[in-house]
């Protein structure tokens, strides 16, 4: 078990034709992911790979009954292309862009809500549920199937989290990057509650960073609802207020969305804190 | 990406919001003929820079003579200004906002900004403004109307004012309230702004109510789309090596400390100045090479972070993914020769190919330190740093 994705997902890739579309397209597929199509408007007849691309989403989902999309549309055009993965029935979008106008996320974050959708990002990494299917742009092979879910406002830094996870004999269940921006389809607290009730997880690990209050909320629900263990690590006790720590999230506005704020506040509700870095395979082994 | 006041007034005016008379000047004699059209019977004169908190740092005064205003200019104007909210980096003031002086009956507070845990724009409105609206929201968060609105469907006045209604003694100062806001929802979705805050929002003589001051914010990821907006941008909202940074596709940000950093992703870019902190040291700054770094941008990097001659070291933490660790490696021997680098460099590298990047940096012939552990780089560059700096202080 797992959380979203699995073996069986079917996923296309909108955007498959640029430089990280192709690139990335053609990793997923080697790391045993289904991808069965690529979508760029113009380019339908052509393949990246073996993948065949098609020029509208719609297309492509009646030829594959693909779910799932994985979007590394430019910014400008990414919230049509949000928009259009679900106007043709894709239910899970994973958004890679990074720099979409924070608006554009607030309607394409409402969209997905009316049509039951859920989006993943954007300006995330992806996701991947270990040796069964990847979604983005991670390393593949840091994963190891396990028994750790990992939900992370982050890229590299969860990276670094795998990578002690696998190296500490414990692996990942599902692993979630939910995005750096203020504004994102799928958060915390969503992915708490589907973790809880997937029987291959038994704990959480949460990365969280400065700005917003995401991890605030995600402390009170735990509390409240959370059997299994949630261990969380948050960056940015260092970073200076009012200034964006290279994600367009990650930013302490007057005095709120400190670390310590979230520190303080996930301790407070019982959630174990990893303060070093060096230290979050074992702090897991620790809990488990 | 912000905007001075008196930009934020001139878009407000387009919306139709009206703030009080005056105008904007660049000397002394500019200030002493706005002055004579703008008395009332004073006026109030405001430096422009982009940091908050003027007033308490004085750059905010009421002028009762052409020669005060002219004084005030003289004072501030091609000098440097910081206040508490600067952060240490002082702004030169190039141009003073001449107003009149207006008799303020009440302040409120109206702002729009997106509610980042309800993912839509948000309208705060308080009747207690002028003051930090932080502190309010502590004290007294029942003070405070919250009205969520979609992009897709701007509020109207009648949906704001059953909101604000209350506690006034006329109902057109409310009504003036909605409009205003309306206004400014309107504004803050046409043009992509993440802050429109109008504080005071001041009930004035016969009822009318206007912004005394403004302050609003754009997103820099929708700039693309608005021009106009762009134009308004001022090139010293940030400094030079953050300028430079971003030419290449870096993320930088200047610090305190003495211990350089380089590394890819922000998320692990905070995480590593943190671990220097855990250490005992300080950071000199944040540096996110990005999650694909190429060596061009580990060299331009490099010489970003060692114009800040506080360096004492440099710490570069690396977790190669798709980016390979020996291609890294391979840029940051290039970076450091190029720089004929004299602090120590300590690097860790992780993941893909990073027996390659660890071999590459060891036959380098170059004086660089190579960790396992991002604790053990940590520590390392601190203690490296601290070395530095006390050699260097006998060396003198």
């Amino acid at each position: 078990m797992s959380i979203l994705v699995d073996k069986e997902t079917k996923v296309i890739c909108q955007g498959i034709t640029g430089k990280a579309g192709s690139f990335h397209a053609q990793k997923c597929l080697e790391y045993g992911t289904r991808l069965v199509a690529g979508v760029t408007p113009k380019k339908g007849g052509s393949f990246v790979g073996s993948i065949p691309v098609f020029d509208t989403v719609r297309e492509a989902v009646q030829k594959t009954g693909a779910t799932a999309s994985m979007i590394y549309v430019p910014a400008p055009f990414a919230f049509s292309a949000i928009k259009e993965g679900i106007d043709a029935g894709i239910k899970l979008v994973v958004c890679i862009t990074e720099g979409i106008p924070t608006l554009d996320m607030v309607k394409a974050v409402e969209y997905a809500k009316a049509q039951k959708a859920r989006i993943i990002g954007p300006n995330c990494p992806g996701i991947i549920t270990s040796d069964e299917c990847k979604i983005g742009i991670m390393p593949g092979y840091i994963h190891k199937k396990g028994r750790v879910g990992v939900i992370s406002r982050s890229g590299t830094l969860t990276y670094e989290a795998v990578w002690q996870l696998s190296s500490a004999g414990l692996g990942q269940s599902t692993c979630i990057g939910i995005g750096g921006d203020p504004v994102i389809g799928t958060g915390f607290m969503d992915l708490l509650e589907i973790f809880e009730k997937d029987p291959q997880t038994q704990a959480v690990l949460m990365i969280g960073e400065i700005g917003g209050s995401q991890e605030e909320e995600a402390a009170v629900y735990i509390q409240k609802n959370m059997k299994k263990k949630v261990a969380a690590f948050i960056a940015g006790m260092t970073a200076p207020k009012g200034k964006r720590m290279g994600h367009a999230g990650a930013i302490v506005s007057g005095s709120h969305g400190t670390a310590q704020e979230k520190i303080d506040a996930l301790l407070g509700r019982g959630v174990a804190v990893i303060k070093n870095l060096s230290e979050l395979g074992a702090s897991l082994k620790k809990i488990l | 990406m912000k905007i001075h006041e008196y930009q934020a007034r001139e878009l407000l005016g387009a919306y139709g919001v009206a703030g009080s008379r005056g105008e904007i000047v660049s000397n002394a004699t500019e200030a002493a003929s706005a002055f004579k059209r703008f008395a009332n019977p004073y006026c109030v004169a405001k430096v422009q820079v982009l940091a908050g908190g003027r007033g308490k740092a004085g750059g905010v005064q009421i002028v009762k003579t052409p020669q005060a205003a002219e004084e005030f200019c003289r004072r501030f104007i091609g000098k440097d200004f910081s206040t508490c909210q600067s952060g240490g980096k002082a702004e030169n003031v190039r141009c003073v906002l001449i107003t009149e002086d207006i008799k303020i009956r009440e302040e409120y507070y109206l702002s729009i900004a997106v509610d980042r845990s309800k993912n839509l724009p948000i309208i705060l409105f308080s009747k207690q403004g002028g003051v930090d609206i932080e502190e309010t929201a502590l004290k007294n968060p029942a003070a405070i109307q919250r009205i969520h609105f979609s992009p897709n469907s701007l509020p109207d006045e009648s949906r704001i004012f059953s909101r604000v209604a209350t506690g006034f003694s006329k109902e057109s100062i409310p009504r003036q309230i909605s409009s205003i806001a309306a206004k400014l929802a309107k504004l803050f979705v046409e043009k992509d702004a993440s802050i429109c805050e109008i504080n005071p929002l001041a009930l004035v003589s016969e009822d009318r109510v206007m912004a005394l001051d403004a302050k609003i914010t754009f997103d820099d990821n929708a700039l693309f789309r608005h021009e106009d907006i762009k134009a308004l941008k001022d090139p010293e909202e940030e400094d030079e090596r953050e300028r430079k940074a971003k030419e290449f596709g870096l993320s930088y940000v200047s610090m305190e400390g003495n211990v350089g950093c380089l590394v890819n992703g922000a998320g692990l870019a905070m995480a590593t100045m943190d671990m220097i902190k855990l250490a005992g040291g300080e950071p000199a700054n944040f540096l996110d090479v990005g999650g694909s770094a190429t060596a061009d941008q580990v060299r331009e990097g490099f010489k970003i972070i060692l114009q800040d001659t506080r360096v004492e070291a440099i710490l570069v933490n690396i977790f190669g993914g798709i980016m390979k660790c020996d291609v890294i490696a391979q840029g940051v021997i290039e970076a450091s020769k190029e720089t004929r680098l004299r602090v120590p460099l300590v690097v860790r590298l992780e993941g893909t190919h990073v027996e390659e990047g660890r071999a590459l940096l060891k036959n380098s012939g170059l004086r660089i330190i190579s960790c396992s552990t991002i604790e053990d780089a940590a520590d390392t560059a601190v203690k490296k740093a601290r070395e530095f700096k006390e050699l260097h202080v006998h060396s003198r």
